[in-house]
């Protein structure tokens, strides 16, 4: 048995959620330089142009890359040998979330109640906190902050197993093209199938963090991942949505055994600004 | 795209009679931030007739919802938000005289008639580039509803802050022209 301090969560937690907003992941970055390069239209040229210069701003002077600076989605990966210690781990990951927004000048996203006062937090607490136990001794936090722009773009679907692979593709297609220039394309195309539908939503969100453009392990779905993506990119959405080739620069796909009966999907869509940071304790 | 226009706030209606849809501008002058819950305020105070916190004639709206302003800085990041969440919200603040908007993404049909009747330019700033956008923006003051945090309506003094015209006073939209043009 190991013991963790909280404390030393919190620290952590505070550091993520600031250096996730301002340092763009090198993977995403090589993506979208590689679009950037491969852009026909000069409106997509242009968009690229801004958005590479920003990345680069938002790293040097340590700044939020955008103002979305979102609601902190934070997974733990909890070794099932560590001890956590020195007081309550949710309001710890809170208080992290807390001083980073507030040291790091990022913007207080989260408002109490969703539908009626709809009041600002003032520091965007609560963090979406998402435990898991693992086997070992050590402490997993990823912190994925998550705009409202793309977030607003998921779609889910229960399909029938009749539908098959093209029902599948024709949905996930559809959905980043009805987005348009509403979840500040190029996008990831974060896909969850099966399970239970928030098994498949979680599939979708935690696909937005595996390395930009790395396919899944089985062939079939690095397939029609591969075939999604040119879709998609053929659909002349672009960067911003005015016009182009760049509409996706990823498209991943995670599954986990479904009912006989189901086939769900979900589309989580992130920005261009695919942020996220991890650190283990 | 076209050599870059210079504009200069108030926008007034001689000023966009010459804009395109694809044109590439820069704006300067005085502009207004307000998003989702100052667009419910200013829709409010509308229907009640109680004063507006600025006069729209011939001004601009910024859809925003800034960083705060590190040490040096007169506003943190400060990139555009999707546009369509105030489509509901618009046809009254452009019949009342506001001359322009700029967010991110498509407008409704309803927000692009409303757009030609009252001769109004919607701009495109690139979403998600906050950090470089705040270097356009010199001053920052909040003028309304501060309960909002950063949803709160700021006046900006803005300078050469980039933009590209979306969709023009004849409803021209580069969102359908663009796309169309690329489209396989």
């Amino acid at each position: 048995m190991r013991d963790v301090n909280v404390n030393l969560i919190t620290e952590k937690v505070r550091e993520l959620c600031i250096t996730s907003n301002c340092d763009l992941p090198k993977d995403v970055e090589d993506k979208l330089k590689e679009g950037y390069e491969k852009e026909e239209s000069s409106f997509g040229k242009y968009s690229m142009e801004n958005v590479l210069d920003n990345v680069k701003i938002a790293r040097e002077e340590n700044v939020a890359i955008c103002q979305d600076t979102g609601l902190a989605v934070i997974f733990m990966e909890i070794g099932q040998d560590v001890h956590l210690v020195g007081g309550d781990l949710a309001a710890a990951v809170d208080e992290g979330v807390r001083q980073g927004f507030k040291d790091g000048y990022l913007r207080n996203s989260a408002v109490d109640d969703p539908i009626f006062v709809r009041k600002n937090t003032g520091d965007n607490t609560p963090a979406l906190l998402y435990t898991e136990i693992v086997p070992g001794d050590k402490v997993k936090i990823t912190v994925v902050p998550k705009g409202g722009g793309a977030e607003n773009m998921s779609q889910m679907k229960m399909l029938k197993p009749a539908e098959g692979v093209e029902g599948v593709k024709k949905f996930v297609v559809e959905s980043v093209i009805n987005a348009g220039g509403n979840p500040c394309p190029p996008v990831v195309v974060g896909v969850g199938v099966g399970g239970t539908i928030e098994k498949t939503a979680m599939l979708a969100k935690k696909s937005l963090m595996r390395e930009a453009g790395k396919p899944n392990p089985n062939p079939l779905y690095a397939k029609l991942e591969a075939e999604i993506l040119e879709e998609v990119n053929k659909s002349g959405v672009g960067p911003q949505g005015l016009g182009g080739r760049f509409t996706a620069f990823a498209v991943h796909i995670d599954y986990f055994p479904a009912h006989i009966a189901s086939m769900p999907v979900v589309v989580n869509l992130n920005c261009h600004a695919a942020r996220h940071k991890e650190a283990i304790i | 795209m076209s050599n870059i226009k210079k504009l200069t706030t108030p926008l007034t209606e001689e000023q966009v009679v010459g804009l395109k849809a694809g044109d590439q501008v820069t704006i300067s002058g005085t502009i207004y931030t307000g998003r989702d819950a100052a667009h419910k305020n200013l829709i409010k105070a509308l229907n009640e007739g109680t004063e507006l916190p600025f006069e729209l004639k011939d001004q601009i709206i910024y859809y925003v919802g800034p960083c705060p302003a590190k040490p040096g800085q007169a506003m943190g990041s400060a990139g555009p938000t999707t546009s369509g969440r105030m489509d509901s919200l618009t046809d009254a603040l452009l019949s009342k005289g506001l001359r322009g908007m700029i967010g991110k993404g498509p407008r409704n049909a309803e927000v692009i008639d409303s757009m030609k009747r009252n001769k109004a330019v919607y701009f495109a700033a690139t979403g998600g580039a906050g950090a470089l956008i705040a270097r356009a923006i010199k001053k920052a003051e909040v003028v309304a509803y501060p309960e909002l945090g950063p949803e709160a309506i700021h006046k900006l003094e803005v300078e050469d802050f980039p933009a590209v015209v979306a969709i023009d006073i004849e409803g021209n939209d580069q969102y359908k022209i663009g796309k169309a043009e690329y489209a396989i």
